[in-house]
């Protein structure tokens, strides 16, 4: 099989940072942070490169809707082994209110201008949680999904991909082409090292607005407001079962 | 030092310093360990002995790749698999 794989990757705030919330409490503080690739796509990246190194795979293009510095992540995605890039270049301030819809409908623009057969995507990003993107692509497309892989191997001329639901696996034949989202045991990504890097500036970024592909971006959702979760409040100790006792009464437990 | 062992040990020591830019204890923490080390080798000439520490070095790239790989994928498992034991994992 010679495939054509996309797989998306998003910009993200790195999973190290301490999230902190913008005084205005719309959104979080993101200038000065340190970003990184999602994790979940870096999984898919490494999936697909595994892929092209068992000569399922062909071609691989990186897709990453967002703000100039997303370039930066594109091309981690083409130093771990993708072929080349479309960056969708959305200004930072409407970056903001990408909701997964519209990426849904950008990656599906992009797949079938070129004539991708597998698109694999990370099943989350680590900074809104949504989790939708790779179905909404799917729906989209009418395509078969495989959300949540841990494995994924050749079968015939489709794929046998195995998933991770509550309490257990699930084994899905899906029929190409396909969209798959990848779960955290799929792989161990490789790290993009520094002569990987420099060879990937020579790969080809292209580079496209919404408006290029005809996808309208305006926001569909309001961010009323955003907050940190309530602290913890401190415990204290307790000298004997009595004392115990009398304070789970005062607290109206018992 | 022959041309081709000192570019080698250049591009080592290239490699070791853009890791250590994510180093959890900071990157000043290993880039000032990382000089020290090899200015103690600095005077060594002996070929094999050269292709030695290169070798040291090239192991310890994995051994940060790897240290990376373990902090990013235990703290993605803490937040997201909340409930799992470390036992069910491997």
């Amino acid at each position: 099989m010679s495939l054509r794989v996309l797989v998306g990757v998003k910009r993200v705030i790195d999973y190290a940072v301490k999230v902190r919330v913008r005084p205005d409490h719309k959104w979080v503080v993101t200038d000065g942070v340190k970003h990184s690739m999602n994790p979940f796509d870096e999984i898919a990246v490494e999936e697909a490169v595994r892929l092209k190194e068992k000569k399922v795979v062909a071609e691989i293009v990186a897709v990453s809707c967002g703000p100039p510095q997303a370039q930066e992540t594109l091309r981690t995605a083409l130093a771990m082994g993708a072929d080349k890039a479309i960056h969708v270049e959305v200004p930072a301030k409407e970056a903001e209110t990408l909701a997964p819809l519209h990426v849904a409908n950008i990656l599906a623009k992009i797949i079938q201008e070129e004539k991708i057969d597998l698109v694999i995507l990370g099943k989350q990003a680590i900074d809104d949680d949504s989790n939708q993107t790779g179905q909404m692509v799917a729906g989209l497309l009418n395509w078969p999904q495989a959300t949540f892989a841990s494995e994924i191997v050749q079968d015939g001329d489709g794929l046998k991909v195995t998933r991770e639901i509550d309490g257990g696996l699930e084994v899905v034949q899906v029929k190409l082409p396909a969209v798959v989202t990848t779960d955290l045991r799929l792989n161990q990504p490789r790290y993009a090292t520094l002569p990987n890097i420099m060879k990937a500036k020579k790969k080809p970024i292209d580079k496209k607005t919404p408006a290029d592909l005809g996808v309208d971006i305006t926001p569909r959702q309001e961010i009323i407001s955003v907050d940190e979760p309530p602290t913890r409040q401190a415990g204290a100790k307790v000298a004997d079962v009595a004392d115990l006792v009398q304070k789970l009464k005062e607290a109206g437990r018992i | 030092m022959s041309g081709k062992l000192r570019s080698r040990v250049i591009n080592l020591y290239k490699q070791l310093h853009y890791m250590g830019k994510e180093y959890p204890k900071g990157a000043d923490f290993f880039h000032t360990r990382l000089k020290k080390a090899f200015l103690k080798n600095k005077d060594v000439e002996d070929p094999k002995a050269i292709e030695k520490l290169i070798a040291r070095g090239e192991y310890v790239i994995k051994e940060i790749e790897a240290l990376y790989m373990l902090r990013k994928y235990r703290s993605l498992k803490k937040s997201y698999y909340p409930d799992e034991k470390p036992a069910q994992t491997s």
